[in-house]
């Protein structure tokens, strides 16, 4: 059986004034039906402009080489019409401002609902309206028949996060995509979100790719982790590997960087380190 | 202790009057600062109106700290806990409903006029996000300069010449001191915050989410910078944080605030080792670990390296993907 997902060599380059820019070089990764796979890197590294890509949201001013294929279908070659199909179908994807996100007018279920019809023809208010609910109590909002008759403004970070996870969720897709799902939110409401992903993937076998520049958040929800730095993947190995026996230097020494809360580490290393280790292994 | 170059910023600005009751407060028990039951009330908009007084929220809610010299108080806690809030009350950057701030013996909670003026040279706040701190049209050199300039003080040594000592001693480029903010990446945008901060010789140094928004790599040397300048300068950090990672590494003790009140204080090994509070407990073990065992062998591994030279990073070059 084929991989869900294949991102092969694929590269995405922006028009500017100073000429073209590759913002992701050559990428490649796969990902297995239910699997969860981590992209992290620091800012400016390529790791959201992947994930737009795979969703193909990309804005116009960029363009891709490359293939992105779902169960065998390439969608870089697909018109749009047919990849609108599958976006909130077969793929879903969440962001790291829920609000934003949301329409202020319209309730959560009415949002909820909508984006369900727009994938089930002939589906009744009713039916999706029991879809909306069933969605909500899924990601575990409490008292959801009554929650989904309120407006975003009548929710928490939190909560916002949840809904958004319900709508993603409501047409059962077969890969989710969170870019920096938490990143907004507090630590402990964080935790129950990351908590809910895991507890969704089991239960509902979707398959993961989880955007972040936090390398512990990454180690708690990931099986694969690919280590973004400027456009290239510089690393790609399961977590355990990579967290225990990082192979690049770059890799290295963003884990040397990030601040650890069982202990204090004396002087953290910082970008100096980083880059000259980034030169030793990057591209010829 | 100070080194050569930041002698020269240093002596000049702070007045000589100044530092004979600074060595004084090291010496005795009396903290730095003190504050004591502050509490900020801001009314509920929508309520209230001709007849009746608006509701009130309690943002702060009868917090006590102190900040002794030399030393790092982190303020700890989660979005709404009223950390920020009691940081501004401290630097009365906010007026507080009641309660009341001394510093360095004096009560500065109702100060006005020169008593303020000269409050507000003792204390400085570095902010979290460096581009909206400073102003984009204003280069390095005035922004560096105008704290002196508000308190109407002669810049020592001439404008150029005191922003570029600052500038070095922040970790920048002297040769950029007429540049614009936009053209300093994050990290280094944060760095002419800080040398903002240290124009005037500060005794407390305010530090709100100071490096929340850098990248990792960044924020580690943003962090490095403000432990090694408090060392050489000995001036005292309340530290605003909501990542209780970041304040591992940098705070002496911690006060971990929730819905306005301060709910454990103590020393930062304590603290992190041994919660007390139910609260804290939560929330140290709601941030997410990287696994212990994988942390042990990745150091294992690192060690090794370190003990073999012969093996250096050559054969890692084709792991690139």
């Amino acid at each position: 059986m084929s991989a869900l997902l294949e991102v092969d060599d694929l590269t995405i380059t922006f028009r500017t004034a100073q000429g073209p820019v590759d913002v992701v070089d050559q990428l490649s990764f796969t990902l297995e039906q239910g699997a969860s796979l981590g992209i992290v890197g620091e800012s400016g590294s390529g790791k959201s402009m992947t994930s737009l890509a795979v969703m193909g949201l990309l804005p116009p001013t960029a363009s891709l080489r490359g293939r992105v294929s779902l169960d065998g279908t390439d969608l870089t070659n697909l018109p749009e019409s047919k990849v609108r199909r599958m976006r909130g179908d077969r793929m879903a994807m969440i962001f790291q401002d829920p609000l934003s996100s949301l329409n202020p007018y319209y309730t959560v279920g009415m949002q909820i609902e909508e984006a369900y019809r727009a994938h089930r023809a002939g589906v009744t208010r009713r039916q999706a309206r029991k879809v909306a609910i069933e969605a909500m109590e899924r990601v575990h909002i409490a008292d959801a028949s009554r929650r989904v008759d309120h407006y975003p403004h009548q929710f928490s970070g939190g909560m916002r996060q949840r809904v958004m996870i319900a709508m993603a969720l409501s047409t059962e897709p077969d890969l989710l995509v969170a870019d920096e799902p938490t990143t907004a939110l507090d630590v402990t409401v964080q935790a129950q979100i990351l908590d809910l992903l895991q507890e969704v993937r089991r239960e509902t076998g979707t398959a993961l790719i989880l955007i972040s520049h936090d390398l512990a958040v990454v180690s708690e929800i990931a099986e694969d982790v690919v280590v973004m730095r400027q456009g290239v993947a510089v690393e790609q190995a399961p977590a355990e590997r990579l967290f225990s026996d990082p192979q690049h230097p770059y890799t290295r020494a963003l884990l040397d960087a990030v601040p650890r809360i069982d202990d204090e580490i004396g002087e953290l290393r910082g970008i100096d380190s980083v880059e000259s280790a980034a030169r030793v292994g990057g591209k010829p | 202790m100070s080194t050569t170059s930041t002698g020269a910023g240093t002596d000049t600005v702070a007045p000589a009057a100044a530092s004979a009751p600074a060595a004084a407060t090291a010496h005795s028990a009396e903290p730095l600062l003190r504050a004591t039951d502050l509490v900020k009330e801001f009314a509920v908009p929508g309520t209230g109106g001709l007849l009746g007084r608006a509701d009130t929220f309690r943002a702060v809610d009868g917090v006590s700290l102190e900040v002794r010299a030399r030393e790092t108080l982190a303020l700890v806690g989660e979005s709404g806990s009223g950390k920020s809030t009691t940081a501004r009350l401290v630097a009365r950057l906010a007026d507080a409903t009641s309660g009341e701030v001394v510093f360095d013996g004096e009560p500065v909670t109702r100060a006005k006029g020169e008593r303020l003026r000269r409050f507000r040279s003792e204390v400085q706040v570095v902010f979290q996000d460096p581009y909206s701190s400073l102003n984009p049209r204003h280069t390095v050199e005035r922004i560096v300069t105008a704290p002196l300039v508000y308190q109407g003080r002669k810049v020592p040594g001439g404008t150029t010449a005191f922003t570029q000592q600052l500038m070095e001693r922040v970790g920048l480029d002297p040769d950029h001191h007429r540049r614009y903010p936009s053209q300093f990446s994050g990290g280094q945008a944060q760095r002419i915050g800080i040398a903002r901060a240290l124009a005037v010789s500060p005794r407390l140094v305010v530090c709100d989410e100071a490096v929340s928004a850098l990248d990792v790599s960044v924020q580690a040397q943003i962090i490095n910078l403000l432990r090694r300048l408090q060392r050489e300068e000995g001036f005292s950090y309340l530290f605003i944080a909501h990542d209780l990672a970041v304040v591992r590494q940098i705070a002496d003790r911690v006060a971990v605030m929730s819905k306005g009140r301060i709910v454990e204080q103590g020393g930062r090994d304590a603290v992190f080792d041994d919660p007390q509070h139910e609260y804290t407990r939560t929330l140290l073990s709601a941030v997410p670990r990287i696994r212990p065992e994988w942390e042990r062998a990745r150091r294992e591994a690192a060690e090794a390296r370190a003990a073999a030279p012969g093996e250096t990073s050559a054969p890692e070059e084709g792991t690139t993907a």
